[in-house]
């Protein structure tokens, strides 16, 4: 078990091409950290570099105490998870597992009692002597865990690992990952460019915009307060309606832009914090036209036009709307679900 | 494609079996010509039918050759031809392997140029080349011996650029895991890179078992004692007799002998040839 420690983490490209741009980041001992971020956002190549797939150009990389900039993936300590599995072939199950203590040069006995027991974990143990092609999507999955299980390692890294199975599959290994990370509490560092993903699997997220942090939080933190217009579009969906400032006009009270902190010009709306009927707190009052309705069984979303400004924004609700489309309706959102932004840092402002 | 068009049908099974024809019939005119007497073949009309001096003459062969032509018994040919297509197949195979192996997986200075410079000499093939290497053989006193037969032909661009071609396909991520788990690059190449490439490597043996098996030129250059005459060249010293018919039985029963092993190897090797030139399995 160990901390995972980042300083200044630089990963440059031959051509200028800046992947990474000095990342600063701290995995506490036992902690489960998913990066996630649009694709060719850096988030694979910043694992890689934990790994020691990829080089580091600057900065340092401590995994516990120790410096290990320059160390060979398998003097890490670590284990990874492939997105394509990377399962040898040509190998059982068995052997799978067992090559990377083989060439550590464990014991046969130690290597089967291993084997076993990650197996047995794992719920793969019918499948020991079989080869790779012969086990389904979810079973080669548990196969790639397994592997990193048998090693024990200081850390697990997670190159989403996910993303080749079926929705149905992915919810049910979401959850056991999630469980057997807990129990062995092992420090695991998770890549993902699904935000559903990272949301429940997350101790903390770090959320990735062109080899940056954005934020880095809890999912919750994240969600109800995103730190930026990037952080707020990317987690939640359907995503977060960005209304500019003057499009807003609210019909009870002119006087909205007052009660926002100053460079404000951009309001972040969740899509189910507008509501159908006026809340108690304070709130918003907007007239808007709608223009969809789509009905998901267990959740509806409604998609509008405001008035006078053709700014379109979606709305998540549970029921349905007495309006017809083409129909004029009136929305509310209560003050304390505004989201306020300065479009020309992206940043919030409040 | 499933198509029912009986027409089409027809004629794909038409153009089939002419091909077979054309293949084939000569083949089985040299197998009834080595059953006959030796002026069978040539007075006029051609037997197609087997006659009954079958025994005699592949015995013959084997056992003492034939004098008037200069060359050993076939067996000891045989014996040659053997060693010098297995020397081939198997260097070409681990040259080239191991070559593909460092363009591949190694970034070191030059790496493309490297590459194709292999690749270049493809254009220069050993008929291209054979006076200098001829010299070069010479020079090292390889001349009647086996090195001298396939050190010059083991070199292979071919078979350098089709398992460049096989590695490139192979996921990184199979490299990357394993050294994870701590293997080096040499450990990778046995125990990962060299299983997932058996397909490949026994589809270029066929093909490379053959290419030594039927070089004509070289060996006759490079072989003056009858102890390193192969096959294929033995066969065309048969023919060289000067004052009467050459004997045509004789003739085919060794010509259909030196048919037999590569048509064995391929048989032998049919189903995993197949698979090595279609399937790719990862």
């Amino acid at each position: 078990m160990a901390s995972i420690t980042l300083e200044g983490l630089k990963k440059t490209y031959s051509g200028d091409v800046h992947a990474v741009q000095g990342i600063d980041l701290t995995i506490q001992d036992g902690e489960l950290v998913v990066l996630v971020g649009p694709s060719g956002c850096g988030k694979s190549t910043l694992l890689r570099m934990v790994a020691g797939l990829e080089t580091i150009t600057q900065g340092t990389l401590k995994i516990g105490h120790q410096v290990v900039n320059t160390l060979e993936p398998a003097e890490r300590d670590i284990a990874m998870v492939f997105q394509n599995y990377a399962l040898y072939p040509h190998m059982t199950v068995y052997n799978n597992l067992a090559y990377g203590l083989k060439n550590r040069g464990f014991k046969k006995e130690e290597i089967k009692k291993r084997v076993h027991n990650a197996a047995k974990i794992l719920e793969i143990d019918d499948f020991l002597e079989r080869k790779p092609r012969r086990l389904s999507g979810g079973q080669r999955q548990r196969v790639a865990m397994g592997r990193a299980l048998v090693r024990d390692p200081k850390v697990f890294l997670f190159d989403e690992p996910l993303s080749n199975l079926d929705a149905k599959l992915r919810v049910q290994m979401r959850v056991e990952i999630k469980k057997l990370q807990r129990r062995l509490k092992t420090t695991s560092l998770y890549v993902t460019h699904d935000q559903l993903e990272a949301m429940t699997l997350g101790d903390r997220l770090v959320v990735l915009n062109a080899g940056k942090i954005e934020q880095v939080g809890t999912p919750m933190e994240i969600y109800s307060r995103p730190a930026t217009m990037f952080v707020a579009g990317f987690i939640g969906s359907p995503a977060m309606n960005m209304v500019p400032l003057k499009y807003i006009q609210d019909i009870d009270n002119k006087n909205l832009s007052l009660n926002l902190p100053a460079p404000t010009d951009t309001l972040g709306i969740r899509p189910d914090a507008i509501c159908l009927s006026p809340p108690e707190s304070p709130h918003l009052t907007i007239e808007a036209t709608l223009e969809l309705f789509e009905a998901a069984g267990s959740e509806s979303h409604l998609y509008i036009r405001l008035a006078n400004s053709e700014q379109p924004a979606v709305i998540r609700t549970n029921g349905q709307p007495p309006q017809h489309e083409g129909e004029m309706l009136r929305v509310y959102v209560a003050h304390e679900a505004l989201h306020p932004f300065d479009s020309r840092t992206g940043k919030r402002t409040d | 494609m499933v198509e029912n068009r009986p027409f089409l049908d027809f004629m794909t099974h038409l153009v089939l079996i002419t091909g077979v024809i054309v293949v084939a019939f000569p083949v089985y005119v040299a197998f009834i010509a080595s059953t006959h007497e030796p002026d069978a073949f040539v007075r006029g009309v051609m037997p197609l039918l087997p006659g009954d001096n079958l025994i005699e003459s592949y015995s013959t062969m084997l056992k003492s050759g034939l004098d008037i032509g200069g060359t050993p018994p076939v067996w000891l040919m045989l014996g040659n031809s053997l060693v010098m297509a297995l020397i081939v197949a198997f260097g070409k195979i681990f040259i080239s392997i191991l070559s593909a192996f460092a363009i591949v997986y190694f970034r070191f200075p030059f790496r493309i140029l490297a590459f194709w410079i292999i690749f270049i000499t493809l254009m220069l093939p050993v008929e291209v080349r054979i006076i200098p290497t001829y010299e070069v053989v010479a020079n090292l006193g390889m001349l009647n011996s086996y090195a001298g037969l396939t050190l010059p032909l083991i070199a292979s661009a071919t078979a350098t650029f089709l398992f460049r071609q096989f590695f490139m396909t192979v996921p990184d991520e199979l490299m990357e895991a394993s050294r994870m788990d701590g293997a080096g690059p040499m450990k990778f190449f046995r125990d990962i890179l060299i299983p997932v490439s058996v397909t490949n490597i026994s589809a270029l043996f066929v093909i490379m078992f053959i290419y030594g098996w039927v070089q004509y030129l070289w060996p006759l250059l490079v072989t003056t004692e009858e102890g390193f005459y192969t096959i294929v060249m033995g066969i065309k010293r048969l023919m060289a007799t000067a004052d009467r018919e050459p004997a045509w039985n004789l003739i085919m029963a060794t010509v259909t002998l030196a048919m037999l092993p590569p048509v064995l190897v391929v048989l032998f090797m049919q189903r995993l040839f197949v698979k090595g030139l279609t399937e790719t399995e990862k």
